[in-house]
């Protein structure tokens, strides 16, 4: 039998399946039980232990393996992960979790308190520059018995109880860690974790197969046997294979947006953009707020006027998000919808750049600034050549300049740059996704994702400030309200649009976005049928 | 090869041994060379491998950075840094990429039977049907077959890589169902070993036409020329006025001379096929040396990109000595002092 006879066989297993033959389904929760999930990993990540490495690839897998205290739900509330319940002290100091109990890692140890206390402050401090801001803030962390675990803060951080996704504080066993060097340990290899899926197999360049972790702690999961994650380099490729079938499921960018509209519109495949929320990715014209003009409100507010966001949403995401208003995304907590509008007009674009004294040359053109293209496909390239397009109507001429990953992020990062697009995730909550990017104290050279533009407003830095620690909601939400008014005011960056990544998928497949986290959360109740 | 070349009076074991030291000591000052340049080459690229894991994780601080750098070794000023890579391969150390956490020398070894599986079939399908294509088309030069033969030619030659490629997915895989579009075996179905050789082959279909047929069209284009070329000399008139027959001028006579240009070519491409081509194994998601490479590059994989090109260089170097050899056995008129 040929590979495709035997993928033919399993569809018409399959569609046995749902015909009603009790064969392998669970009763108690209706599900299929068995099959094999074929999907896309991309880039293929170096190593599969997410304490250890946070790219985008490593967190999408290692989801699976790898469990964290909590997930959260559309509206990034909390959900049950590893801990079935939790309690916050009345003065926002003292975080209690309880754990469900009979967790076992994939190599058959329970995974107790010691653990968790293990991961937060010992590895995840180390080498999780993300948790590292976060869980800098406990004070104690204690372990009263297997199942029981205390953080004391130092003082009160509001969105603590938003950093226990599992590509925040993924778990691990301290067993095999302690007192190694993490980066190091052999057993990195082996990938030991508490999730639903366990590593079987990685052949490099290949593919990652995951199998059913026997010992889960959740009844009737995993529902799949195996996941496998292939790796498929060349975009047009994924989405063949996703066309063919040979993959049941794309997530993030696997699949170039422009292949969107034609894909999902496949018999045998749906789409949804549904499980980013937590991310909220948020994509932005970055301004070099150091360099004349950009350093000029106006020239910022022009550049805002000057571009169709609509049309760039249609166009070139294909409708796949919304026109951003500010610094918050509408997905991410305290977001404030009214402040001020910058609907698409050039004539306004160029009263402002007038009123500047930037006059049109001989050519039309007022100033002429590079713009480094960021290296990460089609989209980034086609949104680059849509801004000069824009930005060329009100007389500012845009010089694309095409670089790769590593040259971007060297001069992104040590400010060597006027304009390029750059797209932040915002992590559930304004202190630990937004923040990072506007207040003075983290303007530091040589860091992604830091302050980069180099804005500095000493009243938007105490508004981040008390708004991180302030003890109620509606505190913060004063807060947050306040410097988004200002900061849309002052325009530090561009504001372009909240991407809504496509995960596209084979229509059998069922409960695979269930949270804000998406395609990072176990996969133990997805199933075909 | 001059080194090979010397002529020097005495027994000729004695000689052969002289130039074959001399060619060694040439082969190491080489490669002492190359691996500088390489080094410095690889170094002057901008960004870091820190800075590059920085922008994939979508968050990130100085300690992390300084984390990565040191582990890489990129704390330590240039000349140190040179100085250790030079000491590390005079003791065949190829070093350990922190990136992919494995050491240089298996990530190379993991991949090179891939390569090499795809990029050998691939130049052989390309050198026994192009040497065959341009002999058919040399004799019949002016005839409609040549024309016929010279048009595909030009077409596979003139044609991008990864469209042909493409385009054969979407016939062979999309439309009609008969070959995998991708990945050099069927994973996750239990299979028997031959099942898994079939499984193999029928994989590969795809990657090698697309790569071997532009290198068909290569070689197929020589050996026209290269055939007419041969047919108009005397000793063919005379193998004609001998009354051999057609088949026999053809293979014994014009097909051993006419095959030297294409001997040359294909030892020049013979090269690249250790590199693997990054063009074929992306569109085909074959898990070759070619990918390893663009990806160690994009990613700043100092260790990785090192071991690559040096692993590649000392092969290039060995397969050219390989090619003059091969020269003196097809053409016995080409001495040593000749090919050099």
């Amino acid at each position: 039998m040929n590979r495709r006879e035997f993928t033919k066989l399993g569809l018409l297993a399959g569609a046995v399946g749902i015909g009603g033959i009790p064969l392998g389904v669970t009763r108690a929760v209706g599900q299929t039980r068995g099959g094999t999930l074929n999907t896309i990993i991309q880039p293929e990540p170096p190593i599969l232990v997410t304490a250890l490495n946070q790219q985008q690839p490593t967190l999408t897998l290692g989801g699976k393996i790898y469990e964290s205290l909590l997930r959260y739900d559309f509206d990034l509330k909390p959900l049950p992960g590893l801990a079935q319940s939790w309690e916050v002290s009345p003065d926002k100091l003292t975080y209690t979790f309880k754990l469900f109990p009979n967790i076992t890692f994939h190599d058959g140890t329970p995974l107790t308190s010691e653990d968790v206390v293990f991961s937060i402050t010992k590895i995840l401090m180390e080498n999780h520059a993300r948790a590292r801001n976060t869980f800098s803030r406990i004070d104690k962390a204690e372990a009263p018995d297997p199942l029981t675990v205390v953080f004391t803060l130092k003082k009160p951080f509001a969105p603590f109880l938003t950093a226990f996704d599992c590509t925040t504080a993924p778990i691990v066993p301290k067993h095999i860690y302690e007192g190694t060097d993490y980066r190091k340990n052999p057993a990195n290899a082996k990938a030991i974790g508490s999730g639903p899926f366990k590593l079987k197999e990685w052949v490099r360049g290949s593919h990652v197969h995951l199998v059913r972790h026997e010992g889960y702690y959740r009844p009737n999961e995993p529902v799949l046997d195996e996941i496998i994650y292939r790796v498929i380099p060349d975009s047009a490729s994924r989405s063949v294979a996703l066309e063919q079938g040979t993959v049941q499921l794309t997530q993030w960018t696997d699949v170039e947006l422009f292949e969107v509209p034609r894909l999902s519109k496949l018999p045998n495949l749906t789409m949804t953009t549904k499980g980013y929320e937590f991310f909220a990715p948020h994509t932005w014209l970055e301004i070099n707020n150091r360099i004349a003009p950009m350093n000029d409100k106006r020239f910022r507010q022009a550049v805002m006027y000057a571009i169709d966001r609509k049309a760039l949403l249609n166009r070139i995401y294909f409708g796949l998000g919304k026109v951003a208003t500010g610094p918050v995304s509408s997905k991410t907590k305290f977001y404030e919808k009214d402040v001020k509008k910058y609907d698409f007009s050039p004539e306004k674009a160029k009263a402002l750049l007038d009123e500047m004294g930037l006059k049109p040359g001989p050519d039309g053109k007022r100033v002429t600034i590079p713009f480094l293209v960021p290296p990460y496909g089609e989209t980034h390239q086609r949104t680059a050549e849509f801004l000069r397009q824009s930005l060329a109507r009100v007389g500012i001429d845009l010089q694309l300049q095409g670089i790769d990953v590593a040259g971007w992020a060297e001069k992104f990062s040590n400010w060597d740059f006027s304009m390029t697009t750059t797209t932040v995730y915002q992590f559930g909550d304004p202190a630990l996704g937004v923040s990072r990017s506007y207040v003075s104290t983290n303007i530091r050279k040589g860091i992604l994702f830091s302050n980069t533009c180099g804005y500095s407003n000493p009243e938007v830095d105490r508004l981040f400030e008390e708004a991180a620690v302030a003890t109620t909601d509606d505190k913060r939400q004063e807060h947050y309200s306040a410097l988004q008014k200002i900061m849309v005011e002052e325009v530090p960056v561009a504001w372009l649009l909240e991407i809504d990544y496509p995960n596209l998928m084979d229509k059998r497949l069922k409960n695979v976005i269930t949270t804000a986290i998406g395609v990072h959360d176990t996969f133990g109740t997805v199933s075909f049928g | 090869m001059r080194a090979l070349a010397l002529s020097i009076t005495g027994s000729r074991g004695v000689a052969i041994a002289i130039a074959i030291a001399q060619w060694l000591v040439r082969f190491v000052a080489v490669v002492l060379v190359i691996a500088t340049f390489n080094f410095v080459l690889v170094h002057a690229a901008p960004g870091d491998p820190a800075q590059v894991m920085a922008g994939q994780s979508g968050s990130a601080d100085e300690q992390m950075l300084a984390q990565l750098r040191a582990e890489y070794g990129l704390d330590k000023p240039y000349p140190v840094q040179l100085a250790i890579y030079l000491k590390r391969i005079v003791t065949l150390d190829l070093g350990y990429s922190y990136r992919q956490q494995r050491s240089v020398l298996s990530l190379i070894a993991e991949r090179l039977p891939a390569t090499l599986l795809l990029t050998c079939s691939a130049f052989l399908l390309s050198l026994v049907a192009g040497v065959s294509l341009g002999t058919l088309a040399g004799v019949r030069a002016g005839k409609w077959s040549d024309t016929a033969l010279t048009i595909i030619s030009l077409f596979l030659y003139a044609m991008p890589v990864f469209w042909l490629g493409l385009m054969l997915v979407l016939l062979f895989s999309v439309k009609l169902d008969w070959l995998p579009a991708f990945g050099y075996v069927s994973i996750g179905v239990p299979m028997t070993p031959f099942e898994r050789v079939v499984d193999i082959a029928a994989h590969m279909v795809l990657p090698v036409v697309s790569l071997g047929s532009v290198l068909m069209a290569i070689y197929a284009r020589l050996m026209r020329s290269a055939i007419i070329d041969v047919a108009h000399q005397d000793f063919i008139k005379t193998a004609r006025a001998k009354g051999l027959k057609r088949g026999q001028i053809i293979f014994r006579h014009m097909l051993r001379n006419a095959v030297l240009p294409v001997v040359t070519v294909a030892g020049m491409q013979a090269g690249t096929l250790v590199g693997g081509s990054v063009v074929i194994e992306t569109v085909f998601a074959w898990p070759g040396l070619g990918r390893l490479t663009f990806d160690s590059v994009l990613q700043r994989d100092y260790p990785l990109m090192l071991g690559i090109f040096l692993v590649m260089s000392v092969i290039v170097i060995v397969l050219n000595f390989l090619t003059d050899t091969i020269y003196r056995i097809v053409d016995p008129r080409v001495s040593l002092r000749a090919a050099s």
